[in-house]
């Protein structure tokens, strides 16, 4: 059976390159980095060149780059670390009703250590309204988290603006990064930002480490106590093999990230296109324009996306209909819903996110199995045979599309 | 057991030996086998106070041990969340009964409404030939229609848990474990390396995986002002209770009244906020209604003679089942039983044969439980 893999806002394959860069890293180069002899020194420098590599993507110092285990773990260290530094100042952070859940529970987390939360809502297209921010800015805030781009609708967010807006009021400003980085052109000094997270694994390297960007002089609560590696920012032995992967991918996005993603860009469009010429009453989920160029999130009016998500795997194809960061099922996405799409069609959305692997066959491929399995589907449902047409909300909404 | 060689399978995996054992064996026939698991509730609701963990039967480790049996069988294995229609179907219908003076039997419903409902229409949504769960029971084809049959294990027999099954839902049903006895079960289990097969049974709610339903019951709706009397069959006042759905029929212990006799909850009336006790001879009833009925064979328009059994492992007994209106019968027991409690099942036999079955409705002294709920107001 044909493998189709339109999944990489979830997770991405080990680049050759990256796995070939790192592999020595578990054979000879053994060391600790963090050791004064041969074994350790020839090591710590692979990890002061990664540090370099990961600091040219984002355009800042290597010293501000703290190596850790993954975007969630620099996500809560972010959130937690800056409550425990600036409790002086204050106990409140906005962020937005569709960060992803490491951002999201941190903060229900800390509401109950008796921090204030402000969610900001965003509208139909998934789109903040900066008005809102500035109002929600009290004398008690002491940070704005707001995501680069969405992981399920693939929603690009101002993040500059959002910048601005921070350095003016004089607040720290945490984005997390992890769907954006390899996606967009990152520049943290262009968009004013203290605090950057990302996650190997979403750019070809492998999982288990991560990257908090610390701006330079920015008090923050260590989240791991121990030893004094990462300047005192992030205790733990290095994960040597990781961070060099780490290192060789982002130098490959530096490089290729205008290429692929134009590529990206035009299978993704090639894949949108013929799903809404090829099937009716499809609903894109997101922003047509301000989104990733790599995700694609539609609901499929009628069906329930977890009925197809299982349909396409058994034709090879894995797709995804939303966070893929639970327990291997299936819940409801907060990202909809705080978009108000109508819930029938909340459950029935999917996403396809693509890669630099994705090709044009693949595509044509999906477009090939994809209409008779929602068709059958539909067939199926008892939504689809409702017969109360004129009468039904649920009708109503979808006849609008 | 029927052959389902190359027939596409859904099996409904719990995580538990019966069902692991169930995928294993159509596996091996040559079906081709899928395996679901219904992600029904979710544990982070539930707050063990000192932190003990649980087995019920859809836990979350159990989801863990059903995708590590997946894994060595090496087929196709996903999650379905049902959470939602769990809490609807299932869970609301469980707080209604207790407040209405009833005794839920969630399992049945879950039966109904997920698994020979939802589940069925996924595996019919993955093309699936069949749905096969490690249910002790036998769906048997006998000319133009399907017949269902206890396990041949009467120790396991769950025959009762599926009375509500239709045709059309027989059609598609495999048990493949109900020629078996557990005995078997556990020596395939061994055979075939799965790593469950030493797991202990199931038991209780699974979402009460502690059994205090009570404290269940408050978390979900709220501890209210529910207090009334607990009076005896003869009318005397003998004490008061803090609410009619901390009670069950038959139960003798935490009444706190002193009496020469041990004394037994033989009803309960809701609407009234009365718990009714008695000594052990008022526990028996002879006659009581059953609503809701579900024909799996048409009955005979008269009376007619049947076995019932009026809960789970209960043996049981001759009866003459007469027909009230087109759901409901009442029935009357050859010999008085005790322990007849609103809410639960009670199933029909004919020799192996289940031939129908509905809810207890009426119990021990004409107490009818409320139709509607009467949770308590929330304070």
């Amino acid at each position: 059976m044909k493998r189709i893999y339109l999944d990489y806002n979830a997770t991405t394959p080990v680049r050759p390159e990256v796995l070939e860069a790192l592999l020595p890293y578990y054979r000879d180069q053994f060391g600790n980095p963090s050791s004064v002899h041969w074994a350790g020194r020839q090591v710590s420098g692979a990890v002061e060149k990664a540090r370099e590599q990961v600091a040219a993507l984002l355009n800042c110092s290597p010293a501000e780059i703290v190596f850790l285990s993954c975007g969630t773990e620099a996500d809560n260290m972010s959130l937690k670390g800056t409550v425990d530094a600036l409790g002086e100042k204050g106990n409140h952070i906005i962020t937005t009703a569709v960060e992803h859940p490491a951002v999201l529970e941190t903060c229900r987390y800390l509401e109950k250590t008796g921090c204030k939360v402000t969610y900001l809502p965003v509208d139909s297209d998934g789109r903040l309204d900066l008005a809102d921010l500035e109002k929600a800015i009290t004398a008690q805030t002491v940070l704005i988290s707001v995501m680069w781009a969405n992981n399920e609708t693939g929603n690009i967010y101002p993040i500059e603006q959002i910048g601005a807006i921070a350095k003016a009021r004089g607040i720290r400003f945490h984005t997390d990064a992890v769907q954006a980085v390899g996606k967009l052109e990152i520049d943290v000094q262009k968009a004013n930002i203290d605090l950057l997270a990302l996650s190997g694994h979403k750019l070809g390297a492998p999982k288990g480490v991560g990257v908090l960007y610390v701006r330079r002089g920015t008090r923050l609560t260590p989240f791991m106590h121990g030893g004094h590696q990462e300047r005192n920012r992030r205790a733990g032995t290095h994960n040597v093999a990781g961070i060099v992967g780490l290192g060789k991918a982002c130098e490959l996005a530096m490089a290729e990230r205008e290429s692929t993603c134009a590529r990206v860009k035009e299978l993704r469009d090639r894949l949108e296109q013929g799903i809404f010429a090829r099937i009716p009453q499809v609903k894109l989920n997101g922003h047509p324009g301000e989104r990733l160029p790599n995700t694609l999130n539609v609901s499929f009016a009628w069906i329930e996306g977890e009925s197809l998500l299982l349909n396409l795997d058994m034709k090879g194809i894995a797709a995804s209909s939303g966070s893929a960061c639970t327990s291997g099922s299936l819940e409801p996405s907060h990202v909809l819903g705080a978009m108000c799409v109508e819930v029938t069609l909340a459950h029935s959305s999917t996403r396809f996110s693509l890669g630099p692997d994705t090709t044009a066959e693949d595509i044509d491929y999906v477009l090939e199995v994809l209409p008779p399995i929602v068709q059958r589907l539909r067939d199926m449902s008892p939504l689809y045979n409702c017969g109360k047409v004129d009468a039904c909300e649920t009708c109503d909404t979808v006849k609008k599309l | 057991m029927e052959s389902l060689a190359g027939k596409r399978v859904v099996v409904a995996m719990s995580g538990g030996v019966d069902s692991s054992v169930t995928a294993a064996l159509l596996k091996e026939q040559g079906a081709e086998v899928i395996g679901l698991t219904m992600q029904i509730w979710d544990y982070r609701n539930f707050s063990a106070p000192d932190g003990q963990h649980f087995g019920t039967c859809c836990s979350l480790d159990d989801v863990y041990d059903a995708r590590r049996v997946a894994e060595q069988l090496g087929i196709p294995f996903y999650v379905v969340n049902f959470e939602e229609e769990f809490a609807r179907q299932v869970i609301d219908a469980f707080c209604d009964d207790y407040f209405a003076g009833r005794t839920p039997n969630p399992c049945v419903l879950c039966n109904q409404k997920l698994k020979f409902e939802l589940l069925l229409r996924r595996a019919v949504e993955l093309e699936a030939d069949f749905l096969a769960t490690g249910h002790y029971a036998q769906v048997v084809h006998e000319g133009e229609r399907y017949a269902l049959r206890k396990g041949v294990d009467d120790s396991k027999d769950q025959s009762y848990f599926l009375f509500t099954l239709t045709q059309q839902q027989m059609a598609m049903v495999r048990f493949p474990l109900g020629g078996m006895t557990k005995e078997e079960v556990r020596a395939h289990a061994a055979r075939f390396s799965l790593r469950v097969a030493e797991k202990a049974e199931s038991q209780d709610i699974c979402f009460v995986p502690d059994g205090d339903y009570v404290r269940f019951l408050e978390e979900q709706r709220g501890a209210g002002t529910m207090d009334g009397e607990i009076v005896h069959v003869d009318g005397r006042l003998l004490a008061r209770h803090h609410g009619t759905y901390r009670y069950t029929i038959g139960q003798r212990r935490g009444l706190g009244i002193a009496w020469p006799e041990p004394l037994f909850v033989v009803g309960i009336d809701a609407a009234g906020k009365r718990v009714i006790v008695g000594e052990k001879q008022h526990l028996s009833v002879a006659e009581f209604l059953v609503d809701q009925v579900n024909w799996l064979i048409p009955p005979p328009t008269g009376p007619f003679d049947a076995d019932c059994r009026i809960r789970y492992r209960h043996k049981e007994v001759p009866s003459q089942i007469r027909k009230v209106d087109v759901d409901t019968v009442r029935v009357v027991l050859r010999e008085p039983q005790a322990g007849v409690t609103p809410g639960q099942a009670a199933v029909f036999y004919r020799g192996d044969e289940v031939i129908g079955g509905g809810w207890i409705d009426v119990g021990a002294h004409g107490l009818r439980p409320g139709r509607t709920s009467s949770a308590p107001a929330q304070s």
